[in-house]
């Protein structure tokens, strides 16, 4: 029963070509797509196609899609992690504690909003491994722990960074000329997500549990160990988008981050990352998060309401995942 | 297989004595926080349940101070709660149920959806509880008052400065709500006032952003890139009208734009200080919470009450920002 199973999950060895196409097809899927809808709204709208519109989108993105690229290892694993939106929020809550009410040097209140993240990835890991929660319900519980505390924490106010000089830096400063330091920081964290990812034993063995979790098992992999490292993995990046949200606002809003957890589940799908786990890549999270984002400033720049952006969205959704699904039918 | 079930079983122990260490963490930071409602009414005195829209944006807080200080005023008892978004009917339900059932001497209550109300209404008319409808009004004979700001007025009040301050041109307006009544009056005063006193200004675009300030400067960065001769934009509520101002900051365009804002809270303050905002709509929610519950004692005692208070509204600018009766209803 084993050997058939993993034999048929295409982590078998004599496949390695077919198994690389196939990841490479999809990038190029996704990235077909965001062509597609930069070059329709770019015929639609004058305004569109515009280096500082470009910044704009990239700017959207910067913070979903870190949260994304966190959430993109936990659904590798077959897993799912609803506790990103909230437990950001309660990250930069914390960085508020740290550098505003604590006055602690930038350095260690930033370091402290990832170890928060981490601890959040930590309690995650620990539910679902140890205590054998579903990751759907150890995740909700977290996403309403990390609401509620955000609230208590902060008194239900928000914390000012004003007095705290150079955080806004952060997020808002450029150090390299027209690029806001968000973006920057977007596209280091997804590069250092894909080197862990493909190339460290955190990424292939999330992708091995994802892929067949009982296999990775008898081949001696601790498997539940190893899920606790990828969700604390998770929980940095959610650290990351906490400080780099609270930068860019300059404050830390207790009573956001509901709702992006979402979002940035509707990106890591996008991108061709399976629900089903052991197939995902960070570049088509990077595409699905840019998708996003650019799919809602075409539509805004070109005056459709709000209601119908949400249709559109939810369709591409449906697009990006049945186009994955026909492929996959193919290769099968 | 038996040292692995012992493993199993202490690392079991240890997952769940940290997260209910982070649970009694919650709880213990929720008693001291002393947010939590209070005693029913047991006692002898008056107790009038509040039961509002949101409970951690900072207006509400305001209502609630309002409401407080009237109650130690008036030595009634009184508890507050809300809703975390503004989206929530149900969870409004409950609560005001949950409220109705402690069977309190009056009822004060924020609607979200009036509609949803009406049998829980006509149940406390049953029972004899008065109840105070506050910030919007209850399609219903039930309450016996309506303590409101007239969002008409001051959305006007908005747009008769906007129209002084820009002169002719385009402007645009970020809105955070277009199902609830007051997001809906927030736009058609505004709008109203524009085209029948200002025939040389054009608003062109609406949009809608919830009142999330990320996604609210996202939207108004799209309508600048649409409309690069825009003169003035006008955000609806607090979380509108800052991501406008971030918006504005991040294009590079401040003090080229025109921007009018909506509430207080400390960002919108600064902004106005520093002229990256002309100036802004303020509520009295002191005032409201504190005629709501005002307006409620009346009732228990019989009294007769007029159909509507107006809670007031202010418009505020750098000019008079610090003085007395405006500094008194801003909030940070």
């Amino acid at each position: 029963m084993t050997t058939t199973k993993r034999t048929a999950k295409g982590t078998n060895p004599k496949r390695p070509t077919r198994f690389g196409n196939r990841q490479q097809l999809q990038q190029l899927l996704a990235f077909a797509g965001l062509v597609v809808i930069f070059g329709f709204f770019s015929l639609a709208s004058p305004y569109f196609l515009d280096w500082a519109n470009v910044k704009g989108i990239l700017l959207a993105t910067a913070v979903t899609g870190i949260m994304a690229l966190g959430a993109t290892f936990v659904i590798a694993t077959g897993g799912i992690d609803l506790s990103v939106g909230t437990g950001m929020t309660l990250c930069s809550v914390m960085t508020g504690v740290f550098l505003a009410n604590l006055g602690l040097p930038l350095v260690v209140g930033v370091l402290g909003g990832l170890a928060v993240g981490a601890l959040i990835g930590l309690l995650n890991g620990l539910n679902v491994s140890y205590l054998r929660l579903p990751p759907f319900i150890a995740t909700l519980a977290m996403m309403m722990v990390a609401q509620g505390l955000s609230l208590v924490i902060s008194g239900t106010k928000p914390i000012y960074f004003s007095d705290v000089a150079g955080f806004d830096q952060l997020a808002a400063g450029e150090l390299i000329p027209g690029l806001p330091n968000a973006v920057l920081i977007f596209f280091v964290a997804a590069a250092i997500a894909a080197v862990v990812l493909s190339k460290t034993l955190t990424g292939r063995y999330a992708l091995s549990i994802g892929s067949n979790e009982e296999a990775t098992a008898i081949s001696g992999v601790d498997v539940r160990r190893w899920k606790v490292v990828i969700y604390v993995v998770a929980g940095l990046f959610t650290g990351l988008a906490g400080v780099v949200m609270a930068s860019r606002l300059n404050s830390a809003q207790p009573g956001l981050g509901l709702g992006y957890e979402l979002e940035a589940i509707a990106a890591v799908v996008i991108g061709g990352t399976s629900l089903r786990g052991g197939k995902a890549t960070i570049l088509g999270t990077v595409i699905g998060a840019l998708i996003m984002a650019t799919l809602t400033n075409g539509l805004r720049i070109m005056s459709i309401p709000q209601e119908w952006q949400k249709v559109a969205v939810g369709i591409v959704i449906v697009l990006a995942v049945y186009a994955d699904i026909l492929r996959r039918g193919k290769d099968a | 297989m038996n040292v692995n079930s012992t493993k199993r079983r202490r690392f079991a122990a240890v997952a769940a004595a940290t997260t209910s260490v982070v649970a009694m963490l919650a709880l213990a930071a929720c008693g001291s926080g002393g947010s939590g409602g209070g005693e029913t009414g047991a006692g002898d005195k008056p107790y009038v349940a509040l039961v509002s829209k949101g409970f951690q944006h900072q207006f509400w807080q305001a209502v609630k101070q309002g409401a407080d200080d009237a109650a130690a005023e008036l030595d009634v008892e009184v508890t507050f709660e809300g809703p975390e978004t503004e989206t929530e009917v149900e969870k409004q339900l409950t609560m005001l149920q949950t409220a109705l059932d402690k069977n309190p001497d009056a009822i004060g209550y924020a609607a979200l959806d009036s509609e949803a109300s009406i049998p829980m209404m006509t149940d406390a008319e049953s029972r004899g509880i008065p109840v105070i409808a506050f910030d919007s009004g209850v399609d219903s004979e039930v309450p016996v008052t309506t303590v409101s700001t007239d969002n008409l007025a001051a959305s006007a009040e908005a747009a008769k400065h906007m129209a002084e301050l820009v002169g002719s041109g385009k402007i645009a307006i970020v809105g955070h709500d277009q199902t609830s009544q007051t997001g809906q009056q927030r736009v058609e005063g505004f709008t109203q006032y524009i085209l029948e006193n200002a025939p040389d200004i054009e608003i062109v675009d609406t949009q809608y952003a919830a009142g999330d300030q990320l996604k609210s400067a996202d939207a108004a960065k799209a309508i600048l890139q649409a409309h690069p001769d825009l003169k003035g934009i006008y955000g609806t509520n607090e979380g509108s009208a800052i991501g406008v101002v971030k918006a504005v900051q991040e294009t590079g365009k401040s003090g080229k734009l025109t921007v009018i804002g909506f509430d207080s809270g400390k960002a919108q303050t600064d902004a106005i200080r520093d002229g990256l905002m002309a100036g802004a709509i303020t509520q009295d929610p002191i005032k409201m919470g504190y005629e709501t519950v005002k307006a409620a004692v009346a009732a228990i005692n019989g009294e007769e009450l007029e159909p509507v208070i107006d809670s007031g509204f202010y418009w505020y600018d750098k000019t008079n920002i610090d003085d007395e009766d405006i500094a008194a209803v801003l909030y940070e």
